[in-house]
């Protein structure tokens, strides 16, 4: 157990020292603490509401991971692929259901710090009033939450190909899906001929509803099993995607 | 410990339509190089793909050791040092790291990684480099560092896909050296389509070609196949004249004329170059080359890949 443990943390310290190795981490950072600064003070209003709360912060996250996150993702497994080293990587005395695992920690970690970084906004809210720094705080896990659930489907998406444009788009597409699952852009698709048992299924996979659950302050268990069981899934998707074309 | 021993057994991979490994069956034993020779696309690297565990065998399987590919795999993988094609590697990392990482991932841990990975860079003359980052390095400092992510933890059993391909003749030279170094207590497979390759370093060769198995042989045997085994050449002033009567003697099944160069055929079990050397005596020729042919790999290979057996 602990040899497969230290396998994970194995992966996961190369993939993280790979990220600032090269500019990626950086622009990256820079780009979501802008665009979360901009979102937040311009568009969302943060001093004119007049509320001591981050709710204008945290209500664009999922836009803003719309992109961003995918942008992280979609080097994951296509630049292995591109570059040969998945060959190496998945001949290795370590299982591929441990290389995913590890790399997507790696990505995690590193949105984690990205987001981690966005404190001086926190710091802002608490010299300008007296927020609840619980709801705050729940926001702040709602939030790495769900960019853990979008990064778990960039995984697999960036499993599926070896280019990474092409891993963006289907990353972007696929989240927007997600996204929007419980909006009646979507459930208009479905209402008519789907059954009601589907149909609350789908609406029930929005990650919006969830995150709006979690950033309010209410840390229900259902929510956080909700985005476990996301992450999970498409982790275990990557890895049978993984499994099935590792020669193409 | 189990023994030193790989057992492939009618091993299949298809894809899609395609069958690139078509009933491989074979086995190496300790102190063997095994060459796997054959036409590009012929199944040399799917076939190690398979044994290192990155493929699954469409069907067939083989054993490292003891322990089986499909069902053992984490094991059997713990026995091989593999270099892939190209010697592929993470550009962004410093040598030093990445052979850590590697040596890590092998089960070394802390210190011991650290030491493994200096080991590696010493045994692979990469004492210059350590600290520069893969992607920086020429192409012969690359594939030292895919040699030395292989031996990193003192494999048993080496599987090496073209190790020597686009490197200069000493780059060449020196892999061929370290992989004769640790021939003796290990196995050994490389791939290869330099047929000078399986003279150097290999004392067992495989032809492949088309994902079957056509000619399993020593490199001696292999050459031995050749039409130009203790064959004759010479060359001679008046060279018609010359063949003419060479032609006569019952030891030559065929006298050829190429170039300028009489290459002359020996009859089943006849040595010919004695033979030669006297008739040029006493006939007076005048000549300017000699020489007793040992055989021709190249022709071997073509005729064994493109026209069935020898």
């Amino acid at each position: 157990m602990s040899g497969s443990v230290a396998a994970v943390v194995n992966v996961t310290r190369r993939e993280l020292s790979g990220y600032f190795s090269t500019p990626v981490a950086w622009v990256f950072i820079v780009i979501f603490l802008v665009m979360s600064g901009v979102f937040t003070f311009y568009i969302g209003s943060f001093y004119e509401r007049g509320i001591a709360d981050l709710e204008p912060f945290f209500q664009f996250h999922p836009w803003l991971y719309l992109f961003l996150v995918p942008a992280i993702g979609m080097r994951l497994w296509a630049e292995e692929r591109r570059s040969g080293t998945i060959e190496l990587l998945l001949t290795l005395p370590i299982t591929t259901w441990q290389a995913v695992l590890g790399k997507f920690l790696a990505a995690w970690l590193f949105v984690g710090l990205a987001l981690d970084l966005t404190f001086p906004v926190w710091l802002t809210v608490n010299y300008l009033g007296d927020p609840d720094n619980g709801v705050v705080l729940a926001g702040y896990i709602g939030s790495w939450l769900m960019a853990g659930g979008f990064l778990a489907i960039a995984s697999c998406m960036s499993a599926l190909t070896r280019n990474q444009v092409v891993a963006f788009i289907l990353s972007v597409v696929v989240c927007f899906g997600f996204l929007l699952s419980g909006l009646p852009m979507v459930m208009n698709l479905f209402t008519g001929w789907a059954p009601q048992g589907l149909l609350d299924v789908i609406a029930n996979f929005s990650f919006l509803a969830h995150f709006a659950a979690i950033s309010k302050g209410v840390i229900d268990l259902r929510d956080l099993v909700y985005f476990g069981l996301v992450i999970a899934l498409w982790l275990l998707a990557t890895t049978i995607v993984l499994e099935m074309k590792k020669a193409d | 410990m189990n023994e030193l021993k790989i057992v492939a057994t009618d091993l299949h991979k298809n894809f899609g339509s395609l069958l690139a490994v078509n009933g491989l069956s074979f086995e190496v034993g300790a102190g063997e190089v095994l060459g796997f020779l054959g036409p590009n696309g012929a199944g040399k690297s799917t076939t190690m793909k398979m044994l290192t565990g990155f493929l699954t065998p469409t069907s067939g399987t083989a054993l490292i050791n003891g322990h089986d590919i499909l069902d053992d795999s984490l094991a059997a993988r713990r026995c091989v040092g593999y270099l892939p094609e190209g010697a592929p590697s993470y550009g962004e990392m410093t040598v030093r790291r990445f052979l850590e990482f590697v040596a890590r991932a092998r089960g070394f841990a802390g210190k011991e990684a650290v030491r493994a990975a200096g080991a590696a860079i010493e045994r692979l003359n990469l004492d210059r480099v350590p600290e520069q980052t893969v992607e920086t390095l020429s192409k012969g400092f690359k594939r030292r560092v895919g040699l030395a992510q292989a031996i990193i933890h003192d494999p048993s059993v080496l599987i090496l896909d073209e190790p020597t391909d686009g490197l200069d003749p000493n780059q060449k030279h020196e892999v061929r050296q370290l992989i004769r170094e640790m021939s003796s207590e290990k196995i050994i497979v490389i791939s290869t389509h330099l047929l000078e390759e399986v003279h150097a370093v290999c004392n067992r060769a495989m032809i492949i070609a088309d994902g079957r198995l056509l000619v399993d042989d020593t490199p001696a045997g292999l050459i031995a196949r050749s039409r130009y085994h203790d064959a004759v050449t010479l060359v001679v002033e008046q060279p018609e004249r010359v063949a003419s009567v060479l032609s006569e003697l019952p030891q030559a099944r065929k006298v050829e004329l190429r170039e300028g160069e009489l290459t002359v055929f020996p009859a089943e079990g006849s040595k010919l170059f004695q033979v030669i050397s006297d008739a040029v005596r006493e006939n007076g020729w005048s000549v300017s080359e000699l020489r007793l042919e040992a055989g021709r790999l190249d022709e071997v290979f073509r005729q064994v890949t493109q026209g069935g057996t020898v």
